[in-house]
């Protein structure tokens, strides 16, 4: 077959494929959340209340648009649209398994964090534009929410970077045949975790759109498909930051007997799970507290987590 | 951050818990035998009304959702020639059956009666009365009170001596 065609349903299977993952992941939590507080959730809609997501999708795309006439509109418009691109293009570096992957850049991780840091424009023009007082509150959290987590998200993962000695993230993936680098990089591994919790906000980290501060934060005015367009995102960036952890510190599609597409599957609805998990289960801490928490606790951490890697990567010769 | 592990661990653990929602069409929630629900009129252990169109629930309704008239049949034994009460309206707070001498309204454990029209609401007498005696058995007002009705003359009721003849005493 041709392989720009080849690419192309590449890239159409993927979407098609993630898209619909949003929609149930908006099931699915909704599940989860509720078996986690001792509710059913909801049942009643199709077997398991699957349907719930189509009914779901049928009245988000019939509410009504509706752009604020004192906002600022192009801009209004453009910011729900700048997250769901952002993480749907970090997922094009993504191997789900050998083979399968639409763009395996040498710099894959540099692209996702630049993804990452483009995605946060977003939610800071989304705040803007608005024209309100609490959506430019929330705005303004999450850039600075993201100046300071964006910082040790990349160092975090560099430990990762300096063992595989690649930025590709197959490469990664393959440089760990022998050991996970869960176990040699924990540190590294904690603290990407609680990064890109605060990266997607996440509970605990949703500080920008904090309801109980803040109403609904940046995506305030937000209505209709718009405002779905921010939660695709979300769910999109919960899938990628899973699916990032696997690939980084978890093996990736690598494990025994079960196909490595199935494999990774499996390992990344865990980690999906552990991020619905913290939804259910912490409290959102207060925002200078999250603030201090980063700079004096995980910068300092994930520093020294780099120092070390290299200094030990160093005195083995390697 | 042991306790927020902890409370991970914890909040994981209720998965496996029993739940506490009743998936309720299927499942009904365990009403008790005194739950004030639907009211109903019972009947004493002859079939008749045990109503004796007093007025006392209505006039003890606090939202004055009963309705009703007094009519005496050929015997001279009271009853509600109409007895209307709106469910739209009522709190089911239970006074109306407090208050009734008869233990004819009663308030039973039932509380599924939605309707799509409110007018629907409105019970009348038809609808209220129920071919039991609810939960108070055995007891027929006209049996034990010393009223003079139509086939029962004074003295004639349960427990009530023959009325005495005032003049027979006299010295």
């Amino acid at each position: 077959m041709n392989p720009a065609l080849q690419t192309l349903l590449m890239v159409a299977l993927i979407l098609f494929v993630l898209l619909n993952l949003a929609a149930v992941l908006i099931w699915l939590e909704r599940r989860l959340l509720a078996f986690l507080q001792d509710r059913l959730g909801p049942n009643r809609c199709g077997p398991f209340g699957l349907l719930f997501i189509a009914a779901d999708m049928i009245k988000i795309f019939t509410k009504e648009d509706w752009v604020p006439p004192f906002s600022d509109k192009p801009v209004f418009i453009l910011a729900p649209a700048i997250i769901v691109v952002t993480a749907l293009l970090s997922f094009s570096i993504i191997p789900f398994a050998p083979g399968v992957v639409i763009l395996d850049l040498n710099i894959g991780l540099l692209f996702f964090l630049a993804m990452s840091s483009i995605g946060i424009y977003s939610t800071v023009l989304a705040g803007w534009a608005s024209n309100n007082k609490y959506a430019l509150l929330g705005g303004l959290r999450m850039s600075a929410q993201m100046l300071t987590y964006e910082v040790f998200m990349g160092l975090s993962l560099m430990g990762v970077v300096a063992m595989a000695g690649s930025f590709r993230l197959s490469d990664i993936v393959a440089a760990q045949e022998k050991m996970w680098f869960v176990v040699p990089q924990f540190l590294g591994f904690l603290i990407f975790f609680i990064v890109g919790t605060a990266e997607t906000h996440r509970l605990p980290f949703d500080m920008p759109e904090a309801e109980s501060e803040l109403i609904a934060g940046y995506h305030s005015e937000y209505s209709g498909m718009k405002f779905g367009m921010f939660f695709i995102g979300e769910y999109i960036g919960i899938m990628l930051i899973s699916a990032l952890i696997v690939l980084l510190f978890f093996g990736g599609w690598m494990g025994p007997l079960l196909p490595p597409l199935v494999w990774f599957a499996l390992k990344t609805s865990v980690f999906i799970f552990i991020f619905i998990l913290f939804r259910a289960a912490l409290p959102r801490p207060r925002y200078d507290q999250f603030m201090a928490y980063g700079w004096k606790i995980l910068l300092p951490l994930s520093l020294l987590n780099l120092v070390a890697t290299g200094g030990i990567l160093l005195a083995a010769g390697s | 951050m042991i306790s927020l592990l902890r409370s991970l661990w914890l909040v994981f653990l209720h998965l496996f818990r029993k739940r506490a929602t009743i998936p309720y069409p299927e499942q009904k929630a365990y009403l008790a035998p005194r739950y004030r629900g639907r009211i109903v009129l019972t009947r004493d252990p002859d079939g008749d009304e045990r109503c004796v169109a007093c007025y006392l629930c209505a006039v003890a309704c606090p939202v004055d959702c009963i309705a009703l008239d007094a009519t005496e049949d050929e015997h001279g034994r009271r009853y509600p020639r109409f007895f209307r009460i709106n469910f739209s309206r009522c709190i089911y707070c239970g006074f109306c059956e407090e208050a009734c001498p008869t233990y004819a309204i009663q308030l039973i454990p039932d509380v599924e009666m939605g309707e799509y029209e409110r007018k629907e609401m409105v019970y009348e007498k038809e609808d209220l009365l129920i071919a039991g005696q609810g939960k108070y058995h055995g007891y027929n007002f006209y049996r034990v009170a010393g009223l003079a009705i139509g086939g029962k003359d004074k003295g004639e009721a349960e427990n009530e001596s023959p009325p005495v003849d005032l003049r027979s005493l006299l010295p």
